[in-house]
C-alpha cells in the first residue's frame, strides 16, 4: 500500500474537481455562475387509500450553486424533510407521487431510473441524516458502514479503501480511528456517530451533500463543534450544502441563503445576511423573535408564534399562515399570495413587515 | 463467553434435576401402570403384586427416586419393562435418536429454506398477491393439525398416487449397511447411493409434515421482522449511499432482521419432539417420538424418563445456542 495515494485521495482538497468546485463558489459568491442543483415546481404528494391525499410539498424551486450553503428552515411538517428525500429519490416507492423537475448538473434526478438513481446517490450526492444512533446499522463495524460506500463508487477493494475509511475518520475529528473502525455504533458517543454518519456522507467526495437537522439529537455543545466540522468541510472541499433545520441558529452560522418553508411552500427567501437583517414575512419575523438572544434586556419575554401547522389554510384559497400571523389583512384569507422576487430576494405575503431599523 | 456458557450449562444440570423428580412423581400418579399395562384388566392380585415386586414399584416412592438417582448418575436408565422388556432404555434411545434428528434436520432445512425467502419477499412486496397468498398459506401451515396433514400427505402421496413409501426408514428390499444410524449418511458412506436416495424418498413426507408448523412460524416472524427493519433509519442510510440492492438485502436487512428469527428457529427446534411424536407415529418412523407414544401407551417408565429428560437437555442446549449465535450476530449482545 503506498501512502501518498491513499492520502491523495482522502484529502478532498487537492481533488481537481473540488479545486474546481472551489473556484466556482467563489464566482458564484461574485455572482454568475451554472447553478449544481436546480428545483422546479417540486410537488409531493403522499396518496393513502381511504384518505384525502395530502401535499407534503407544493411546488418549491431553488438553486443550489458549485460551494453554496442553502437553508431549507421551517417548522416540523412544512416539508422541508420530505424536500430533502425526493432529491434523493429516497421517498417510499409507493403512496406518494412526485412531479418537478430536480436537475443534477442538467440531469433531472426524477426522470433517471433506481439503477442510475443508485449510482449518483453516496457518490454525487450523499446524505447525512439526523439520529445518528438509528442511523447507522447497529450490527456491522464502523469501518465497514465506511468502506462499503468506496467499495461501491470508487472500485476498491475493501483492503484498500480501509486506509482511506481511517483518514476520513481521521479527517472528521474521530480520535483514535483504527479503534474506531472495528468498533459498532453503540460504542461511539452521539457526536462521535454524527462525525462519522459525516465521514461516510463525504467518502466519495460528493459534489452536493444534504444535512437534514444533523444537529438535532445531539447536546448542544457538540452540535456547535458538528456545525463547525460542516462548514470547515464545505469550505475546505467545495461541497455544495443543503442544509435542512428548524433552527435559525444553525442557519445564521452557516447558509450562504436561506429559503423559509411555510406549508409546503417557500414563504421567504435570501441572503443570510439581509434576511436576518430585515426579515420581511411575518413568520421568518416570528421565527426569529423566538430565538432567545443574549443581548436582549433582562425579563423581557420570549415571542411566541401562536397556534401550529395543524391551523394552517389551504395554500390554494388563501395564505396557508394567516391564522397564526401577527398582521394579517383582509387579502390574505380570500387568495394565496404569489412568491415575487426582487433584488436577491422572494417574498410571499400580501403584508410583509414593514423595513425598518 | 465461556463463563456464559459454563453458567448456562450449570442452569441445565438444575433444571435437569428439578424436571427429573417432577417427572418421576407425575408418571407414577398417572392412572393405570406398567404392571395393568403388561397384564391388563384380568391379571390376578397374586401375579400383580409379583411383577410391582420385580419392577421395585412395590417400595416407597421416594425410595424408588433415590435409587433411580443413584443408578443415573452411573448412567444406567434402568432397563425397558413394555416396550422392549429387557432392552437398556439408553440403548433404546441412542438407536432411535438418529430417525429423529434426521427427520428433524429434513424438517428444519424446509421450514428455513422455504420460511426466511418467503418472508423477506412478502415483506418486500407488502399487500402483494406474494404477500397475500403466503400469509394464507402460513395461517392454513399453522393451523392443520400435525397429524392430519401426515395422514393426508400419506393418502394422497402415497397410497394413491404411490409416489412416494408409505411407511418406514427403509424400503424392505434394500440392503443396506448400517454404520452411524443415519441411513442417508450411511448409503453415502458406503457407497450405497440407491440406499441413500431410498432412505431420502422415506423422509420427504414426514419432512414436510413436521416442517409445517415450524415452516408457518419463522416465515411469519421473518415477514414481520423484515418489515420492521425496512422502517429503520440505518436501511435508508444505506439506500442513500446508493448500495446495491443485494448488499442491502444481505448486509443491512437480513443481517439485523436475523435476530428475532435466530430465537424463533431455536424454540422451534426445541419443539420439534412434539411434532415428531405426532409424525413418527403416522409414518412409523420409528424414532424418538414413536418410541416416546409407545412408551407412553404402555406405561414404560425407564424408557419414557431417559426420552423426556433427554428432550429438556436438548431443549436447553438448542437454546443456549441460540444465545450464542445471538451474540455473533448483535454486537450490543456480545458487550453487555
Amino acid at each position: 500500500m503506498s501512502n501518498a495515494t491513499a492520502s491523495s485521495t482522502t484529502d478532498p482538497g487537492t481533488d481537481t474537481t473540488n479545486v474546481a468546485d472551489r473556484d466556482k463558489a467563489r464566482r458564484w459568491r461574485e455572482g454568475g455562475s451554472e447553478p449544481l442543483l436546480r428545483v422546479r415546481d417540486l410537488r409531493v404528494t403522499f396518496q393513502r387509500q381511504g384518505a384525502e391525499p395530502f401535499e407534503a410539498v407544493q411546488g418549491v424551486s431553488f438553486d443550489v450553486h458549485p460551494g453554496q450553503t442553502v437553508g431549507l428552515v421551517g417548522e416540523s411538517g412544512c416539508g422541508k424533510s420530505v424536500t430533502s428525500l425526493a432529491i434523493m429519490g429516497l421517498l417510499p416507492e409507493r403512496g406518494n407521487k412526485v412531479s418537478g423537475t430536480v436537475d443534477y448538473e442538467g440531469t433531472n434526478l426524477l426522470e433517471l431510473s433506481d439503477q442510475q438513481m443508485r449510482d449518483k446517490r453516496g457518490k454525487d450526492i450523499a446524505m447525512v441524516f439526523q439520529d445518528p444512533l438509528s442511523s447507522l446499522n447497529p450490527v456491522i463495524p464502523i469501518g465497514l458502514q465506511v468502506t462499503e460506500v468506496l467499495e461501491r463508487h470508487r472500485g476498491m477493494s475493501r483492503k484498500a479503501a480501509t486506509p482511506v475509511a481511517r483518514e476520513l475518520l481521521d479527517r472528521v475529528g474521530i480520535p483514535d480511528p483504527d479503534r474506531r473502525l472495528r468498533d459498532y455504533p453503540h460504542q461511539l458517543s452521539g457526536g462521535m456517530r454524527q462525525r462519522a454518519l459525516i465521514a461516510i456522507a463525504l467518502a466519495c467526495q460528493p459534489r452536493l451533500l444534504i444535512a437534514d437537522e444533523p444537529t438535532t439529537a445531539l447536546d448542544v455543545t457538540i452540535q456547535a463543534q458538528i456545525l463547525a466540522l460542516l462548514k470547515e468541510l464545505v469550505e475546505e472541499t467545495g461541497t455544495a450544502l443543503v442544509m435542512i433545520t428548524h433552527d435559525l441558529g444553525v442557519v445564521a452560522g452557516l447558509c450562504d441563503e436561506v429559503n423559509v418553508l411555510y406549508g409546503g411552500r417557500i414563504v421567504e427567501r435570501g441572503d443570510r445576511h439581509d434576511l436576518f437583517a430585515q426579515p420581511r414575512h411575518p413568520y421568518t419575523n416570528g421565527l426569529l423573535a423566538s430565538i432567545p438572544r443574549m443581548d436582549a434586556p433582562r425579563g423581557q419575554r420570549l415571542v411566541p408564534i401562536p397556534g401550529s401547522v395543524s391551523d394552517n389554510l389551504p395554500w390554494t384559497s388563501a395564505c396557508a399562515f394567516a391564522p397564526r400571523c401577527s398582521q394579517p389583512i383582509e387579502v390574505c384569507t380570500q387568495k394565496m399570495p404569489e412568491l415575487e422576487e426582487h433584488h436577491q430576494r422572494a417574498l410571499r405575503c400580501f403584508n410583509p413587515v414593514e423595513v425598518s431599523r | 463467553m465461556l463463563r456464559f456458557i459454563v453458567r448456562r450449562l450449570v442452569q441445565m444440570v438444575g433444571v435437569l434435576v428439578v424436571l427429573s423428580l417432577l417427572l418421576f412423581l407425575w408418571l407414577r400418579s398417572l392412572p393405570g401402570g406398567t404392571v395393568s399395562a403388561i397384564l391388563g384388566e384380568r391379571a390376578t392380585p397374586q401375579s400383580r403384586a409379583a411383577m410391582e415386586a420385580q419392577f421395585g414399584l412395590d417400595q416407597p416412592i421416594w425410595v424408588q427416586y433415590g435409587k433411580f438417582v443413584g443408578r443415573v448418575l452411573q448412567g444406567d436408565f434402568g432397563p425397558s419393562t413394555s416396550v422392549l422388556p429387557g432392552t437398556d432404555a439408553l440403548t433404546i434411545f441412542f438407536q432411535r435418536l438418529p430417525a429423529t434428528i434426521e427427520l428433524s434436520f429434513f424438517a428444519m432445512l424446509i421450514a428455513i429454506a422455504l420460511g426466511i425467502p418467503l418472508g423477506y419477499f412478502a415483506a418486500r412486496r407488502r399487500a402483494s398477491l406474494l404477500d397475500n397468498a403466503s400469509v394464507i398459506f402460513s395461517l392454513v401451515g399453522i393451523a392443520i393439525p400435525v397429524f392430519f396433514l401426515a395422514f393426508l400427505l400419506k393418502y394422497v402421496f402415497a397410497i394413491k398416487l404411490g409416489w412416494l413409501p408409505v411407511s418406514g426408514r427403509q424400503s424392505g428390499d434394500v440392503d443396506a449397511t448400517r454404520v452411524t444410524g443415519f441411513f442417508v449418511i450411511d448409503g453415502l458412506i458406503t457407497r450405497e447411493f440407491d440406499a441413500s436416495w431410498d432412505a431420502l424418498k422415506h423422509l420427504v413426507l414426514p419432512s414436510i409434515a413436521l416442517a409445517s408448523i415450524p415452516f408457518a412460524v419463522i416465515f411469519r416472524i421473518t415477514r414481520a421482522s423484515v418489515l420492521d427493519v425496512l422502517d429503520e433509519d440505518y436501511i435508508r442510510t444505506a439506500e442513500s449511499k446508493g448500495l446495491t440492492n443485494r448488499v442491502i438485502r444481505g448486509r443491512h436487512i437480513l443481517r439485523n432482521a436475523m435476530l428475532p428469527v435466530t430465537t424463533t428457529i431455536g424454540l422451534q427446534i426445541g419443539a420439534l419432539l412434539a411434532g415428531a411424536v405426532l409424525t413418527e407415529r403416522v409414518f412409523s418412523f420409528g424414532g424418538l417420538g414413536e418410541a416416546l407414544a409407545l412408551s407412553f401407551e404402555r406405561r414404560d417408565y425407564p424408557v419414557l424418563q431417559v426420552l423426556i429428560l433427554a428432550a429438556a437437555a436438548i431443549y436447553v442446549l438448542v437454546n443456549l445456542l441460540v444465545d450464542i449465535m445471538y451474540a455473533v450476530i448483535d454486537p450490543r449482545v456480545r458487550t453487555r
